[in-house]
């Protein structure tokens, strides 16, 4: 064994150029996360309808402010692509796509549906709030 | 000694101390979550500008009443998994592990009961 050459040092994130497929198997654990703690904002506003109108106004006001609005927007854009690519566990679940080209096509599929669904939800929202 | 068979001991606790119950239950809510996270953001998007009084008509609607605890449960459910993998494969120290697995199951059962209870109130009471 001579050391002439360095030995192979494992991929380090900061000098190593992202695969489409990690990228969507990180995003799929950080999704999730984010949509537990989005479980907890549901129950909020649940346990405030049930509460009455006056306890609904207060996280409706919250819900319709600029923040909210924004807030709402990313869990959707995260709920579609924690969605997407659930649908592609299932599919390997059952032993299907794993050749490394096809998982990096439905990776880019995951993308593309997250980012259409996404936007298509904002869309139909703006156009029936405009009447 | 043990006189099992190795299936036997596979679906009671095998070397990872469970079964696939863990896997299996994943599965079955991800799939259940696919179509209630539909139904909901349809949902919400057809009631963008509902008040008080509309969102608690739609919930009250015995359907969407039904949707909506599945919703909650299969949700929570997924969510708890997931949480519980995740602090499973970063928390090492064996303390802190059971500490976090005792406040993330805790906290699951509360939230989603009291967002169980909140639909039902409104579900009831209309």
């Amino acid at each position: 064994m001579s050391a002439q050459r360095p030995m192979p040092l494992s991929p380090h994130v900061s000098i190593y150029r992202w695969p489409i497929t990690m990228v969507l198997s990180i995003s799929h654990r950080v999704t999730g996360a984010a949509l537990a703690v989005g479980l907890v904002m549901l129950t909020v506003w649940l346990v405030a309808m049930a509460s009455g109108p006056e306890a609904f106004a207060v996280v409706d006001g919250v819900v319709r402010s600029w923040f909210g609005a924004l807030v709402l927007f990313g869990y959707t854009a995260f709920l579609f692509l924690h969605m997407g690519n659930g649908i592609r566990h299932l599919a390997w679940d059952i032993g299907l796509g794993f050749e490394k080209d096809t998982a990096r096509r439905t990776a880019m599929m995951v993308i593309g549906f997250a980012v259409g669904a996404t936007l298509l939800t904002w869309l139909v929202l703006l156009l029936s709030a405009r009447g | 000694m043990s006189l099992s068979t190795p299936i036997a001991r596979v679906r009671g606790l095998g070397a990872a101390r469970e079964g696939v119950e863990h896997f299996k239950w994943v599965r079955i809510t991800a799939i259940g979550n696919v179509a209630l996270a539909l139904w909901f953001v349809w949902s919400m998007v057809s009631l963008s500008g509902a008040d008080h009084a509309a969102l608690t008509a739609w919930l009250g609607g015995t359907v969407n009443a039904t949707l909506m605890v599945l919703l909650v449960v299969s949700t929570f459910a997924h969510a708890k998994m997931g949480c519980q993998v995740i602090i499973e494969d970063y928390v090492h120290h064996i303390g802190m592990k059971v500490a976090s697995l005792t406040v993330l199951n805790l906290a699951v059962y509360a939230f989603a009961t009291a967002a169980v209870v909140a639909i039902l109130k409104v579900a009831l009471s209309g």
